[in-house]
């Protein structure tokens, strides 16, 4: 709880991150700005989470621990995103999104 | 100070989804974070913003910064994205927006005044408890998770010797 | 009590040398295979032994009790519902642990001369051990579970032995038709164990078996078909252990079962297997014969039909091990009809012990007919009849342990099998007068039949060999010496005071009109056969030209075989097989191929949406989040 700063403000701000994370994702060619992307969309989930924890349960953790989750989660979901974008560097030299469309036959 | 972290976390955000130069929205990434950190602080989760900055911050911008190295040049420019994209992002943002904030403005929330400090030993004990308020299974879930993708990155990334003889 | 806990390493050592056999047994030569797995066999045996002593001499009990070394509840439903795993002790699981052991340890020793650079040498002797721990397991079984899951083990170890040329495709037919018939025969029996334990709620034998117990007042009254449940319980039961001991109309497996090496014809389709069936009801016999006497005169005039059929057979027989195969069949017939004739208790009991009796000396000379049989096979190389004659110049000892074992059978004084079925007569007598005409007649053609076997073996015409026959190795010589001299003498043991229906021994009379009776169809029998393969002649050619047509149709085994065939092949196969298929074909295969059709048909119009552009994914989720937020708030706000 922060004076004069109520809950509506994190989730605003939140949410504009959130849309921005997924414009992001829509608009960028390279697979590592995607992946930049995704960061943004979980860490304003990330964000929701602690503040709905500290605003309307401050007497637990659950939100505490999902956001500790996340990040975990989001550590993992890179190693691999960026396994698989080195990979498919090697083979097409190439990380655009316009160009790894091979998997639709 | 809370206006503060909105701004720069605002501005960076979207700073990092228009810049052209991939390096520079990795590092906009970063300031994100860290301001995403300072809102922790803000609420008094010491221990998450720590976290935050170590992890993220310090582990998963760095590793793509590292990727980012590997894939292409520092000089290098994105193409302006083609229009149908800007479009669906377009509506994306139009509706969506206006959408999630008229839903939460909406929402009474009931909130909840004591305010309960979150001390270091308490973490520990949830995190690796079994009884009620104990995380234990799920912190195990994670850490397999992440040893199952340790190993995944490693055996994808490798390069194996069918490949250096086509490369 | 005496102790008993070493009755546990009769059963664990053929098991153990399986394993060792079956894992290790090709890194050896074969003949360490062999010998492992007859030393294995032998410490069992003499530990059956020790048994039978303590159990039947040491004590100077009068009755004999129920003794149970190892239990163990392996399972429990309720807290009587149970299956157990351990071992009992009484009077006829001893005498079977010695008969299986007995004729286990002269086959294995056998097979070492038999067997001798046979391929597989080694599986041949961790299958054996694999048998006989199977059929040991069941001889003791506390429960009818237990006796079921070895019944299952037998069957299959059986298949495994009876299918061991398997290049050969006529055994792996044999093979095959002895594991379903049996295992069809066995559905019977699970069947009526469920049904048995659904009612009295115990699978225990002590239990069951109790004179006087009143744990079958739940399923009185209850009928089905006009049979009470139990009557249908202890029949299914019996259709169980008639197909284990190939009893008519299960008999169609015995005869091609002979596809099997020798010693494994005289291991499991003389003296152990094909007697599980007779114990079983043994076992059961106090619930037979109270609850359900009507199946019990099942059983008897199953059995008597059976000898007499299986006997007739066997005289038209060319191969000598089908002879003896029919011959085993007619023989457990009479185990059957003793059982079916018999009562409960004391002097009343005879056929019970009588049939337990023949059980014993039956497995003995039985053997000893199958080991003689695969000795001269060994020499001959041919299982054909026609093959051999004028062989006792030969192989004297071949010769006399053979002539032991067909005087044995024929029940000529003072050879085992006198004994034994002289009682099953006698009993037979007190009882039914038909089912005693019938063995009455059987015994007459059994005698026979095997003389003419032996007659036309070692008699006969004098002709010439390709390679001169010669006599078999030591090896193979001691069991049968050993066996002859068990089939010349075993019939001396008291049984009628160790092995009775009610475990108390009675003082047996003897019927002298009967002995006369018996002994003098027994000599009629082989004086005829004498009369006719004595020498070689056109006598039998006669007569069976005589019979003509009756002849063909019982050379023919009664063409059983056939109607099998007919039934499965013609109405089964067409009436009732054929439309399924083609309702299998057309209608289900239609349909199937019809959605898979379908399906691509449309995945063809609708490939063009998937362009792989992540981009068009990502948007097309969000758009598709955004309208179901939208409608909810619609439907809900």
């Amino acid at each position: 709880m922060i004076q004069g700063i109520s809950i509506y403000h994190f989730l605003i701000v939140s949410s504009l991150m959130f849309f921005i994370g997924i414009a992001g994702f829509i608009i960028r060619q390279n697979l590592i700005t995607i992946l930049l992307s995704i960061e943004l969309i979980l860490n304003s989930v990330a964000i929701n989470f602690l503040v709905f924890n500290r605003y309307l349960y401050p007497d637990q953790l659950q939100g505490h621990f999902f956001s500790l989750f996340i990040i975990g989660v989001a550590a993992a979901e890179a190693s691999v995103a960026i396994a698989l974008i080195i990979n498919i560097y090697r083979r097409i030299h190439g990380i655009n999104t316009d160009d790894v469309n091979e998997m639709k036959h | 100070m809370f206006y503060l972290l909105s701004t720069v976390i605002l501005v960076f955000s979207v700073m990092t989804i228009t810049t052209p130069k991939v390096l520079r929205s990795a590092v906009y990434l970063l300031f994100v974070l860290i301001a995403t950190a300072g809102l922790y602080f803000l609420l008094n989760y010491e221990f998450l913003a720590a976290v935050q900055i170590t992890l993220y911050a310090g582990g998963i911008v760095v590793l793509i910064i590292f990727s980012i190295l590997l894939t292409s040049h520092i000089s290098h420019k994105l193409a302006r994205p083609a229009p149908w994209k800007l479009w669906s992002a377009a509506i994306s943002l139009i509706v969506g927006i206006p959408l999630v904030l008229w839903i939460i403005l909406n929402h009474t929330f009931q909130q909840s005044a004591n305010e309960v400090p979150v001390d270091m030993k308490l973490i520990g004990t949830q995190l690796l408890g079994t009884g009620k308020n104990g995380y234990v299974l799920p912190f195990e879930l994670i850490s397999i998770l992440l040893l199952a993708s340790m190993i995944v990155a490693i055996v994808i990334a490798k390069k194996d010797k069918e490949d250096k003889q086509h490369n | 009590m005496a102790d008993y806990s070493y009755t546990l390493l009769i059963i664990l050592i053929p098991f153990f040398v399986f394993l060792l056999l079956g894992l290790f047994g090709n890194r050896w030569k074969p003949m360490v295979s062999g010998w492992i797995g007859t030393t294995g066999l032998g410490v069992a045996f003499i530990l059956s032994l020790i048994t039978a002593y303590q159990y039947f001499f040491a004590g100077a009990g009068e009755a004999y009790s129920k003794i149970v070394p190892y239990d163990f509840v392996w399972l429990s439903f309720t807290d009587t519902l149970q299956i157990h795993m351990g071992i009992l002790l009484d009077p006829i699981s001893v005498m079977m642990l010695v008969v299986v052991t007995t004729i286990s340890l002269m086959s294995h020793w056998f097979s070492l001369g038999y067997m001798k650079g046979e391929v597989g040498f080694e599986r041949y002797y961790s299958f054996l051990s694999l048998f006989t721990f199977s059929m040991l397991g069941l001889v003791v079984a506390p429960d009818l579970f237990q006796m079921f899951i070895f019944y299952e083990l037998v069957g299959a170890s059986s298949f495994l032995l009876i299918g061991f040329y398997y290049q050969k495709p006529s055994a792996v037919a044999a093979a095959k038709k002895a594991f379903i018939v049996t295992r069809f025969a066995d559905f019977g029996f699970l069947v009526g164990i469920l049904i048995l334990a659904y009612f009295t709620n115990t699978y225990d034998f002590a239990t069951l078996t109790k004179p006087g117990t009143t744990i079958f007042a739940n399923a009185a009254g209850i009928t089905f078909m006009g049979a009470s449940a139990i009557s249908w319980a202890m029949g299914l039961i019996f259709v169980g252990a008639a197909g284990k001991s190939a009893m008519f109309p299960f008999h169609i497996w015995l005869p091609d079962a002979m596809e099997g090496p020798t010693p494994v014809s005289a291991l499991i389709h003389a003296a152990t297997m094909v007697v599980a069936g007779v114990f079983t009801v043994a076992r059961l016999f106090p619930v037979y014969y109270f609850q359900t006497p009507d199946v019990l005169i099942l059983v008897g005039y199953v059995g008597g039909f059976t000898s007499l059929f299986a006997a007739v057979i066997a005289i038209t027989q060319h191969d000598i091990k089908r002879v003896l195969a029919f011959s085993t069949l007619s023989q457990i017939g009479y185990m059957m009809v003793g059982l079916g004739v018999s009562h409960y208790g004391g002097e009343e009991g005879l056929g019970y012990m009588a049939s337990m009796f023949h059980l014993f000396t039956h497995a003995m000379f039985k053997a000893l007919l199958f080991l003689g049989a695969g000795s001269i096979i060994h020499a001959v190389h041919s299982n054909m009849m026609q093959d051999m004659g004028g062989l006792r110049k030969y192989m004297p000892v071949t010769h006399i342990t053979f002539l032991v074992a067909a005087l044995a059978i024929s029940g000529i004084p003072p050879f085992s099998g006198f004994f034994s079925k002289d009682e099953i007569l006698a009993a037979a007598f007190q009882t039914n007068k038909l089912l005693f005409y019938t063995e009455y007649i059987t015994a007459g053609l059994t005698s026979f039949y095997i003389f003419r076997l032996y007659f036309n073996i070692f008699w006969g015409k004098d002709r010439k060999y390709e390679h001169t026959p010669h006599e078999s190795p030591m090896v193979m010589k001691i069991p049968l010496i050993f066996l002859a001299l068990a089939a010349a003498f075993v019939g001396f043991l008291p049984f009628h005071e160790l092995v009775t229906s009610d475990m108390k021994p009675f003082e047996t009379v003897t019927h002298w009109n009967l002995v006369i009776a018996s002994v003098s169809i027994g000599v009629l029998g082989i004086g005829f056969a004498w009369f006719l393969f004595k020498k070689e002649n056109s006598k039998p050619a006669a007569i069976a030209q005589w019979f003509g047509g009756l002849y063909t149709i019982t050379y023919h085994k009664f063409y059983i075989d056939e109607i099998y065939l007919f039934v499965t092949k013609k109405i089964l196969f067409n009436l009732v097989s054929r439309p399924i298929a083609w309702f299998d074909r057309h209608i289900i295969d239609g349909f199937m191929v019809g959605v898979g059709t379908v399906t691509v048909k449309t995945s063809d119009k609708i490939k063009g949406f998937q362009s792989g552009n992540l981009q068009q994914y990502a948007f097309a989720f969000v758009a598709g989040a955004l309208i179901i937020v939208l409608s909810l708030l619609y439907y809900i706000g």
